[in-house]
């Protein structure tokens, strides 16, 4: 199968001389269309650094990434995020707080160029059904009057209504209740299924990997330690890593 | 909203500041209404003692002093407000993009606002004068704003760096916005309080530059300014004369609008800014 | 068991602008001797004030409304007693904050912090017999003695929330309130602080824990037993174990079944998370408060409060076990 995006050697150092910090050392790894893989990793291991390279909000130090077989490099970044989407982890500093639903959704379609208002209208509408919500009682709100929930799905529908090939899910439930985490892992889960999209879901818990993807890349100061298909990662690791990082998981059951 | 201004309104620093700020304006403004003379027309002789005829005495050269400081205190306020916008808006435009950009850009333009700091206004006053025919109000008060801007600027880059990283800011670039227009949309509105604050400051700093440059000669020509009746008691010996109507009001005025402006300042922080919020 | 500590109906509210939203309501809960007992729920359900109510910090906006507060032999009126004494607070209940880095004065040391805490309840204190203490303490828990010349933001977070605890714990309090002491911290680090709470109790340097946490997994490996909150309510308690595989209450089922840990029944099936959000508590809905969102409700639940059906060691509040006896 054709790769959607191959992520070759990537690095990044922050400062330079004695106080470099690598953040990301030699990342490499390979993602299908349709594929979701997450990237486990505890705070300081490089995994959200990993994200932004790979959003382009961040320039590598070294490495390159190929987007449909195409450099990144020369893909115009208005033109490579229509192609590759984010959702972050705090459903509540994502929002500017000084504007509603509507227009939040109405900036990220100008990435389309002008639109006609109907065709805006229509793809709003049906990005937040998609979601579960209610257009009409949604488009006017600001963030303050949105629960925690309501404000992740939000940010969920701006990204697949711009129906990217790839979406970058930063910690996207960590800010939120243990009760409202299945809800939108489930929504991604279906954002796959009926879209096609890949995911690259980035979290420190690997129970939520565990559930919601297909293969787990396991990071390690900016190292990428072991990679494989979930299963194979989490019942038969191999790296002494993802091992303490398995058995400090509290069990639940037994 | 409405809650913010009930709550400056329940503190008793922000309601004396408006009040006298609102007194002050109002004074500058209705006052030339209601009194038609020319201020610079002399009434009677020298430092004639307040009477009926001029409530607050004639200064050196036999003007009104009380006419002389509702026209002056119009002129003070003027320079205060264009020297204060001025010095605001520059500050603005070089400490976002000094603090968006960052990297080369922001070191270089903190390394010129460093150098601004380091020149003195009346360096710049003086080499004016010498090359300027005259010296308008409209003159000085953008000179004393294009040397004033850079402790806004550093506060306003501090401040933008710190809301650069916040998560909307990504999400308005991955929606293809601009940097003017992510300056403009998703940084600008969280430091509006702020930039008012900077701007209140600003405008108590020039009004007192205004009068700190009249007393050394440098004023605004044929007009009358708070500082410039100061500098006409000193120069007419006011003091030694015992002439206390000369120099006391204007003194007076200065105080109490820098005064409230900074009162006014302490409780705008104390309301927009929740770690200085008292439980 | 003996008991160490119960609150017997306890009642708080926030008051602003003559409103009044009560978070706490009607709580009463039993901690015992050398026992960790877990509180849990979803944001806003009450465990924080509550948390605020036992440490006994609560200052307006909340009020404490009722509530009988017995601790080792006395019984201390919340309602009444604004000002608990300082012997009391600090000394017998102390508290374990949620963000570490907060709490801890940035420009001082870890053995000034220490004697801070000390003299603040042992004025007459030397510096020397503070740090002595300090060191003797970090040394029984086997932590490094090295993190008292250190500032706040050397230490990592894990180690920087230990010692927090080792802080808090220095004056010997009786019963020490967490209040999501690990939700900052990975996995690895979170491990690290329950086990230096456990190692805190076995040594009797404290009595008795109450320990808060939105999550499941942690509080069924820490706790002895977890009392689940909803909208300001007890709804179900009783023995970890049992809280997990045989929960009684629809929502403690729910928030159980929401849990995602790497055990291999998680990707068998499909996880569902609890639909709907908690009641406004400006405006509570009558009957059970978690009937909106339940998909077992009848009118019954939605029309009348349910009693807790059980006993005071294992009960639920849910008419659905009407008629059971525990």
């Amino acid at each position: 199968m054709k790769s959607l995006l191959q992520v070759r050697a990537l690095s990044r150092t922050f400062g330079s001389g004695k106080r470099a910090l690598q953040a990301v050392k030699g990342v490499s790894f390979d993602l299908a269309p349709g594929e979701i893989v997450a990237v486990v990793g505890e705070s300081g291991s490089g995994k959200s650094t990993l994200a932004r390279l790979i959003l382009r909000l961040l320039s590598p130090t070294e490495g390159q990434m190929l987007l449909e077989g195409q450099d990144v490099q020369r893909i115009p970044l208005r033109t490579y995020w229509r192609s590759v989407q984010a959702v972050f982890q705090d459903p509540y500093a994502a929002f500017n707080q000084f504007y509603s639903v509507q227009r939040l959704l109405q900036k990220a379609l100008t990435l389309f160029g002008p639109l006609p208002t109907q065709e805006r209208k229509a793809r709003m509408h049906l990005a937040l059904q998609s979601v579960g919500l209610e257009p009409e009682r949604i488009l006017g709100k600001y963030p303050h009057q949105l629960s925690g929930g309501q404000r992740q799905r939000v940010m969920v529908a701006r990204a697949i209504m711009l129906r990217p090939r790839l979406l970058v899910a930063d910690e996207p439930t960590s800010a939120l209740d243990a009760s409202l985490r299945a809800t939108v892992l489930n929504l991604l889960k279906d954002v796959r299924q009926k879209h096609g999209m890949s995911i690259i879901f980035i979290t420190h818990d690997i129970g939520q990997a565990y559930y919601l993807s297909d293969r787990i890349l396991v990071m390690y100061r900016g190292e990428v330690v072991e990679e494989g298909p979930v299963e194979q990662v989490v019942e038969q690791s191999q790296h002494p890593y993802t091992k303490r990082l398995l058995s400090d998981v509290p069990r639940f059951h037994g | 909203m409405n809650s913010l201004l009930a709550q400056l309104l329940s503190k008793g620093r922000f309601r004396v500041s408006v009040a006298v700020l609102l007194l002050v304006v109002a004074f500058a403004v209705l006052g030339p209404m209601l009194d038609t003379r020319n201020p610079l027309f002399a009434v009677g002789g020298r430092y004639d003692p307040p009477s009926a005829n001029a409530i607050l005495g004639t200064d050196v050269i036999g003007n009104d002093v009380f006419l002389q400081l509702m026209h002056g205190l119009g002129t003070s306020l003027k320079i205060g407000l264009i020297a204060g916008l001025v010095a605001t808006a520059i500050g603005v435009f070089i400490g976002t993009l000094a603090g968006f950009l960052g990297g080369v850009v922001d070191e270089l333009l903190m390394g010129f606002t460093n150098v601004v700091i380091t020149i003195p206004t009346i360096v710049i006053l003086i080499l004016l004068s010498v090359a300027l025919e005259s010296r308008t109000l409209v003159s000085l008060a953008l000179i004393i704003g294009v040397t004033s801007w850079p402790w806004t600027a550093r506060a306003v880059r501090a401040q933008t760096a710190s809301l650069r990283v916040r998560e909307h800011v990504d999400i308005a670039r991955l929606s293809g916005a601009s940097v003017f227009s992510i300056i403009l949309w998703e940084i600008l509105p969280y430091m509006f309080s702020y930039i008012f604050m900077a701007f209140v400051l600003q405008l108590a700093s020039a009004i007192l530059s205004e009068a700190a440059l009249s007393l050394l000669g440098l004023g605004p020509d044929n007009t009358i300014s708070l500082g410039k009746m100061l500098q006409l008691a000193i120069q007419g010996e006011a003091i030694r004369t015992g002439a206390y109507w000369a120099f006391l009001p204007p003194t007076l005025l200065l105080t109490a609008i820098s005064f409230s402006l900074l009162l006014l300042q302490s409780s705008l922080d104390e309301v927009f800014n929740p770690r200085l919020r008292r439980a | 068991m003996e008991t160490l500590l119960s609150v017997k109906n306890l009642c708080a509210a926030y008051v602003q602008g003559g409103q009044r939203v009560r978070v706490v309501d009607g709580v009463s809960l039993e901690l015992r001797r050398g026992e960790v007992l877990g509180i849990a729920g979803e944001s806003g359900c009450g465990k924080s004030t509550l948390a605020q109510v036992l440490a006994l910090l609560a200052r307006p906006p909340l009020w404490v409304e009722q509530g009988e507060f017995w601790l080792d032999g006395t019984i201390y009126h919340l309602a009444q007693e604004h000002r608990l004494s300082r012997e009391l607070r600090g000394c017998k209940v102390a508290m374990l904050p949620q963000g570490a880095l907060n709490a801890l004065n940035p420009t001082a040391r870890i053995r000034e912090i220490a004697l801070e805490v000390i003299r603040a309840h042992q004025p007459k204190t030397t510096p020397q017999e503070a740090y002595a203490r300090t060191q003797e303490r970090l040394e029984r828990l086997g932590l490094p003695v090295r993190v008292l010349e250190a500032y706040p933001h050397q230490l990592s977070g894990g180690m920087r929330q230990r010692v927090v605890t080792v802080i808090s714990t220095l004056l010997n309090p009786k019963v020490l309130i967490a209040d999501e002491p690990t939700s900052a911290l990975d996995v690895s680090s979170q491990k690290a602080v329950v086990k230096l709470l456990r190692e805190l109790l076995e040594q009797r340097v404290i009595e008795g824990v109450i320990f808060i946490a939105h999550d499941l997994p942690l509080l069924r490996n820490v706790a002895d037993r977890i009392a689940i909150m909803y909208a300001g309510k007890v709804v179900e308690l009783g023995p970890s174990r049992e809280m997990v595989e045989a929960s009684r209450h629809p929502y403690t089922k729910a928030l159980v079944e929401a849990v995602l840990v790497p055990e291999p029944y998680i990707r068998q099936r499909r996880v569902e998370g609890i639909e709907g959000t908690p009641p406004d508590l400006r405006a509570p809905p009558p009957g059970c408060r978690f009937a909106p969102r339940c998909r077992y409700a009848w009118a019954r639940c939605r029309e009348l409060e349910p009693p807790p059906f059980g006993d005071k060691e294992r009960f639920a509040a849910c008419w659905l076990l009407e008629g059971m006896s525990a």
